[in-house]
Formats: C-alpha cells, sequence, structure tokens
C-alpha cells in the first residue's frame, strides 16, 4: 500500500514536473522563438553569392559552410520547441539589406558572410563566431601587384556595405593613396568588375577572394595578395537583444565547433571540390580557426 | 515602426570618415541635379534631332528616327544601362575598352553611361512629342513658307520649330519629370545618386526610416524646381495674342 | 570579345520561367490599378471636397516618387504592415507581396489619370441629358459615361501596360529573381555571359513589347475608325 502511494506520488510529481516544465516554455519563449512558434515557420537569410559560405548551387539550392551552421541551428529550434515539422524558408540578403530587414521581420536569422563588429552591434546581435577571414586583395598574377602602395591611383572594387568598403576608404584618406573606388552591389558584381579589367583589384575576406576565384573562368589568373588589412570574425545575425534565441546558438555552434563537426565542414568547403563547378578553394584552416574552433567565442575583432 | 525617431542621426559622422550622414544624402542630391542636367540636355538635343528626322519628305531618314525610337521605347532603362557598363566595353577594342576603364575616373565612367543611357531612353519620348507638335502644324504653314520662297531648311528653322517647340513645352515638362525619376535607375550601376544613398545609410546608419524620408523629400524638392522652371520657360516664350498669353 | 549564345540554351527554360514573375506583376497591377486608378479618378471629379483633396494628394505624391523608391519603401513597410492588419501564412514571400502592392498602388496613380482625362473628354450633354431621363448620377456614370471613356481609353491604358511590364525588371533590387535577374545575375555571373544575357534579354524585350505595342495600334486604328 505505502508502495503503491510513493509510486504515485513519483508518477504526480513527474507528470506535475512535464506541466510545469512545459508550461515554462510556452511561456517563456520570447522574441525570435516565440514568433517561430507562433508562424510554425523560421525564415533563414542567405546569401547568393558568398562562395564557399551560402550561395546557390547548379540547381538554384543554397548551400556553403555557414549554411551548415544554418541547417544545425534549424535542427536545434525544431528540437527545442518541439516542432519536428517546423517550416524552412530562404530569402537572399545582400550586404545593403540584411540589416533593416532583419529588424522588420522579414527573415529570423541569417548565416553567410556578416562581420561581428562594434558598430553592426549597434543594430542586430551576433552568435559565437563561426569564421575568421583577414581583409586581403584579388589581383591577376600578371599585374605584379603585391599590396596595397602597388595600387595608388588604380581602381579597386569593393562590395557595397561590407567592411572592406569602410577600411577601404579609411586607409586611402589616411594614407592619401588615391585609389579610385568602384562599389558595386554584391561580390558577384564586383568580380565582374574585377575580371573586366575595370578594376586592378578587389578588395573583400580571403576566404570569399577564394570563392569568387574559384568561379573565375580561368581562376589561375587570379592571386591572393598583400597583408590582411584587418581581421573579421564572421558570425550569425539575430535580432538585437534576443538573448534566449543567441543561446540556443552559442550552444549549437560551440558543441558544433568542439566535437570536430565544423572542421568537418571547413574541410568539406575549403579543400575538397565544391558545386557548381566542382572547383578547389585550397584554403587552409588558419591558426587564429583552429583557436577558435579549440575554445568557441563571440568576441569581435576591431 | 517600433523604434523611436532619430533625426540626429543626419549629423553623425559616416563610418568613413569623410563627412556627416547630412553630407551624404548632399552629394546624392547633387548628383541626382547633376545627371538630370546632362541626360536632360543630351536627350533633348538627340529628341529634338530623330523628332524632325521623322517629319521629313525623305523615307530613309524618317525610317532610321522611327528605329531609334522603337529601340528604346521596347528596351526597359535597367538593360539599356547596364548594356552600356556591362556589355558596351566588350564589344569595342581592347584599346578603347582599355581608354574607358582606366585612363578615365571611375565615378566619371559611371556618369557618362548614365547619362547616355538616360538621355538616349528620354530622347526617344521626348522624339515623340516633337513629331506631334510639327505634324500637329497646319499644312498650311510649311506651305505658305515654300511659295514663299523659303528653302524646307528655312521653313522648318523660322516658322514650323518656332511654333512646335512652344506646343511641346507642356508634354516635355512632364517627360523632364519622368527622367527625374528614372534616373535613380541609374543606382543599379553604381551612380551615387539619391536612391544609391538611400541604400548607403540603410546599411551604415542604420534608420531606415528616417533616411527615406529624407531622400523622399530630397526628389519632391526637385520635382517642385523643375515644375517652377519649365512654367517660367513656358511663360516667357508664350505669343501675345494666344489664349494665357499677354495682349 | 567573342560573343557565346550558344551557352544561353542550357539555361533557356530556368531564365523564362523568370519572366512568368513579370508578367504576373503586370496582370495584377494592371486590374488593379485600373480598378483603384477608376475610383480615385472619379473622386477627383467627385464634388465632395475631402474625396478630392485626398485623390489629388494620393496622385501627386506617388507621381513625383522614383518608382525604384516606392519599391524600396514598400519593401521595408510591407512585412510589418502586414503582420498588423492581415494575416497573411507566414510562408508568403514578403518580397513578392511587397512589390505587388508597390507596383499596385503606384501604377494607379497613373491610371486615374488617364481614366480621368478620358471621363472628361465624354461631353457634358450626355450626363444631364441622363439626368433629364431619370437616372441618378451614378447610373449615369455607370451606365453612359464610363463606357464610352473606356473605349476611347483603351489604347492608352494598354501603352501603360507595357511600360508597366519594362518597369517590372526594377524588381531586380529586391533581388527576386525575374527574368533580368536571373538571366544576369544569377546565369551570367556564374557562367560568365554577362554581356550575351544582357544583349538576349534586351533582344526578349524589344521583340515582346514592339508586337504588343504593334497590336495596341491596330486595335487603336479599328476603334477610331
Amino acid at each position: 500500500m505505502k508502495k503503491k502511494t510513493q509510486l504515485a506520488k513519483l508518477v504526480l510529481s513527474f507528470a506535475m514536473l512535464g506541466a510545469i516544465s512545459h508550461a515554462a516554455i510556452a511561456e517563456d519563449l520570447t522574441g525570435t522563438l516565440a514568433k517561430i512558434k507562433e508562424n510554425g515557420v523560421v525564415v533563414i537569410g542567405h546569401r547568393e553569392s558568398s562562395v564557399p559560405f551560402s550561395y546557390y548551387d547548379a540547381n538554384q539550392k543554397v548551400v556553403g559552410y555557414s549554411q551548415d551552421y544554418a541547417d544545425k541551428i534549424v535542427d536545434a529550434v525544431k528540437e527545442a520547441l518541439n516542432m519536428p515539422d517546423l517550416q524552412v524558408k530562404y530569402l537572399p540578403i545582400t550586404s545593403q539589406n540584411r540589416i533593416p530587414l532583419l529588424q522588420n521581420g522579414s527573415y529570423d536569422f541569417e548565416c553567410g558572410s556578416t562581420t561581428n563588429n562594434v558598430a553592426r552591434q549597434q543594430q542586430a546581435d551576433f552568435s559565437d563566431t563561426i569564421f575568421i577571414v583577414g581583409t586581403r586583395f584579388l589581383v591577376k598574377e600578371s599585374s605584379k601587384i603585391k599590396d596595397i602602395d602597388d595600387l595608388k591611383g588604380k581602381n579597386v572594387v569593393v562590395t557595397s556595405g561590407t567592411t572592406s568598403e569602410v577600411k577601404l576608404n579609411n586607409i586611402n584618406d589616411e594614407q592619401k593613396l588615391n585609389i579610385r573606388i568602384i562599389t558595386t552591389k554584391d561580390h558577384g558584381d564586383s568580380f565582374r568588375t574585377l575580371e573586366s579589367g575595370r578594376a586592378a583589384a578587389f578588395l573583400i575576406d580571403d576566404a570569399l577572394l577564394a570563392g569568387e576565384r574559384s568561379r573565375a573562368k580561368k581562376p589561375s589568373q587570379w592571386v591572393i595578395v598583400g597583408k590582411p588589412l584587418s581581421y573579421e570574425a564572421y558570425g550569425c545575425m539575430l535580432r538585437k537583444g534576443d538573448t534566449q534565441f543567441k543561446a540556443l546558438m552559442d550552444k549549437e555552434i560551440s558543441n558544433y565547433q568542439t566535437s570536430g563537426q565544423a572542421e568537418k565542414s571547413f574541410n568539406r568547403w575549403f579543400k575538397e571540390p565544391i558545386p557548381p563547378k566542382g572547383l578547389n578553394m585550397n584554403f587552409d584552416l588558419s591558426p587564429e580557426m583552429k583557436a577558435l574552433f579549440a575554445a568557441p567565442n563571440d568576441k569581435a575583432l576591431d | 515602426m517600433a523604434t523611436s525617431w532619430n533625426w540626429g542621426i543626419f549629423l553623425q559622422p559616416t563610418p568613413f570618415g569623410d563627412t556627416t550622414y547630412l553630407g551624404w544624402i548632399w552629394l546624392g542630391f547633387e548628383m541626382t541635379i547633376l545627371l538630370a542636367l546632362s541626360s536632360g540636355i543630351l536627350a533633348f538635343l538627340v529628341g529634338s534631332f530623330f523628332g524632325v528626322l521623322r517629319t521629313l519628305p525623305n523615307r530613309f531618314l524618317a525610317f532610321i528616327g522611327t528605329c531609334y525610337v522603337e529601340l528604346f521605347r521596347n528596351v526597359p532603362l535597367i538593360i539599356h544601362l547596364f548594356f552600356w557598363v556591362y556589355a558596351m566595353p566588350m564589344l569595342v577594342p581592347e584599346s578603347v575598352r582599355d581608354w574607358l576603364y582606366n585612363d578615365l575616373d571611375p565615378m566619371f565612367f559611371t556618369f557618362l553611361m548614365a547619362t547616355i543611357g538616360l538621355g538616349l531612353f528620354t530622347g526617344a519620348r521626348i522624339c515623340e512629342q516633337v513629331r506631334t507638335a510639327i505634324i500637329s502644324i497646319p499644312a498650311g504653314q510649311k506651305n505658305a513658307a515654300i511659295a514663299l520662297g523659303l528653302t524646307l531648311r528655312q521653313s522648318y528653322l523660322y516658322i514650323i520649330l518656332p511654333n512646335a517647340y512652344r506646343r511641346v513645352l507642356p508634354p516635355l515638362t512632364s517627360e523632364m519629370l519622368n527622367m527625374v525619376k528614372n534616373s535613380a535607375v541609374a543606382s543599379t550601376i553604381g551612380y551615387i545618386d539619391l536612391t544609391k544613398q538611400a541604400s548607403q545609410l540603410l546599411e551604415h546608419a542604420g534608420r531606415p526610416y528616417e533616411s527615406f524620408i529624407a531622400i523622399t523629400i530630397g526628389y519632391v524638392i526637385i520635382n517642385i524646381a523643375i515644375m517652377l522652371i519649365m512654367q517660367f520657360i513656358e511663360k516667357r516664350v508664350r505669343l501675345p495674342g494666344t489664349i494665357g498669353g499677354k495682349a | 570579345m567573342d560573343l557565346d549564345f550558344g551557352q544561353i540554351l542550357p539555361n533557356l527554360s530556368y531564365i523564362l520561367h523568370g519572366l512568368l514573375l513579370n508578367l504576373e506583376i503586370t496582370a495584377t497591377t494592371v486590374i488593379f490599378g485600373i480598378i483603384w486608378g477608376t475610383l480615385l479618378a472619379i473622386m477627383r471629379l467627385s464634388s465632395f471636397k475631402v474625396l478630392r483633396w485626398f485623390a489629388l494628394g494620393y496622385v501627386n505624391i506617388f507621381r513625383s516618387i522614383p518608382l525604384m523608391m516606392v519599391l524600396l519603401w514598400f519593401y521595408l513597410l510591407v512585412p510589418q504592415l502586414l503582420q498588423a492588419f492581415l494575416d497573411l501564412p507566414a510562408t508568403t514571400d514578403t518580397r513578392f507581396i511587397s512589390a505587388l502592392i508597390a507596383f499596385a498602388l503606384f501604377e494607379a496613380a497613373y491610371y486615374s489619370e488617364i481614366i480621368r482625362a478620358g471621363i472628361q473628354s465624354v461631353s457634358k450633354g450626355q450626363i444631364s441629358a441622363s439626368l433629364a431621363l431619370g437616372m441618378t448620377k451614378g447610373q449615369a456614370l455607370r451606365m453612359v459615361v464610363l463606357p464610352q471613356a473606356f473605349r476611347i481609353m483603351t489604347p492608352l491604358l494598354l501603352t501603360q501596360g507595357i511600360i508597366l511590364f519594362q518597369d517590372t525588371t526594377l524588381i531586380y533590387t529586391l533581388s527576386l529573381a525575374d527574368f533580368f535577374y536571373r538571366a544576369v545575375n544569377i546565369v551570367g555571373n556564374r557562367d560568365g555571359l554577362v554581356t550575351e544575357m544582357i544583349i538576349f534579354t534586351g533582344a526578349v524585350y524589344f521583340v515582346i513589347c514592339f508586337t504588343v505595342s504593334r497590336l495596341v495600334n491596330y486595335y487603336k486604328k479599328r476603334v477610331t475608325r
């Protein structure tokens, strides 16, 4: 008899615990997670030509190193909300519209090639860093350009709204280099500008340069040169002040990085042939990246 | 809309360190006016030329005018602009391409191509207005001029065109207003006009509503200015004795 | 430089599929624009001061802002307005909806001016005659004035439709995958065919718009004969 009541108590307390924790989730959901739960859909922002982070393959499907993170985060959201059939939608974004569209709720988060810096932290929050790059130049091998000093008075193309655009304008001003700056809408346009001979160099994050180079008609013609003008930490971007969603993302990313899955994804996208043309980026894991995978963090590098 | 207004944003320095956000908008304002002036002049000249051509008795010349109008009326402006910036340089000899791309300042190159694209596009519309106006002049005027011994050239210069242009002025005003609005498309080829600055502010200042309102006001100001200028010109060239003209 | 138009072929169905988006926006906008434009035109000509001022303000505001700015404005505003006022499923592509709304509201301003001119071209005597026959003002408008006005302005409305069809290329700026965007930005950039694609898209637009405007001219001649 006594045993029975104890068992009943145990069952009851479990049931109550379940009810409470269930209620707790339902009540405590805030910000993006609450929105996702209510709408039954999560909207991922993605880039169209940030090779190999977030871009279209030959079938117009979004793929890439950052997209692997986005997929992981969606899985974690499905689990946390207990919604295995959660609908996933994709919204292509550009450097110029990614912040307003995040703020106005068009999409819920993005993992692409967005730098986590102090200025942007005023407008959005960032997850743990997913990639670290240096800002460098892509030039024609035959041009003999080695560093920024060789670019005095020449045309250099940058993508509008990127940190490289800001950096190049600052340095050009301070050092009076008279570089003639061309800005374009996206990386694809920028590379087209470089390839057509309209610009002598294309300044952007080195990993993206390797990606653009892999799409060139003759990839061997192009080389990445120069001391990095700055280091940049890419993070996934989410709405400002959404601590609950950020905690979920950070936990997932840090598991992903410390468990060695992130390095596998790196090798997949940076050391093996990638779509659409099956070219190899041949880009090695840097010491900075190794340190990041060992100790995940969300520090901006400026 | 949930956030509160912050108009002070315009006085803050831009991340480039060169000016304030207001300075960026002002630059866009100036560039929009510059493009409107340059392509307005080009459109007027080209439109007048082809408009006259289309009314000439010579069939071949008239046909050339028709081809020009049809080509520019049936292809969207953005494709014209992309053609001049991205395609045309690939179709010319390498030395010319090198001159366009590297000897010209890239800002000037974009301005030049935007002017050609927008000017020829608007010119096709002005051409139609000029042609319609010329046709609407009673044939008796031309016949009388020829009978008086004027050549065809003289009859156009002294009789037909002065009258035709008075009739063209009202539709010309609306074509100029359309052109200013169309000039926003030049932002897609990287021309730093008001619309381009709207997207620059969007990314760097992160205050979309304030930025958009300021940019929109910029366009309204330019519109009003054009209307006033055209009204002034219309008044100046009115013939005495016509409706609205001084007695 | 050697142009290689042959490489367009394998991507042709993907690119042409984008044309559907342009046609969809054009069709929706023409229908909505004419309905809303007619209402605006009637308001402009009504004897109620408030309606007159509203229509006047609406038309002048939309006619003084570039279409590109209108698109950008609605791109920002629409997702929030949708959440606030309509209960649309969250799966709707807000870029497409916002482009649709922007085009429809913008074009209605232009349509209303054409329609207003059309209504005003019908002689006043006809209204007086209708009223004298015992019709109400609304009946006179519906049964006498509008049918005649629409016959006169159909060619103008169709011509405006061709202009609108060309303007739909501007959804390029919203990264919506329309005909031009797919051709130049996706396939052109990916396969190094930008020059070919610009010429190709220009040619396609020319053939479509030229043909349709010829048909409109033919129709106009038949109507006015």
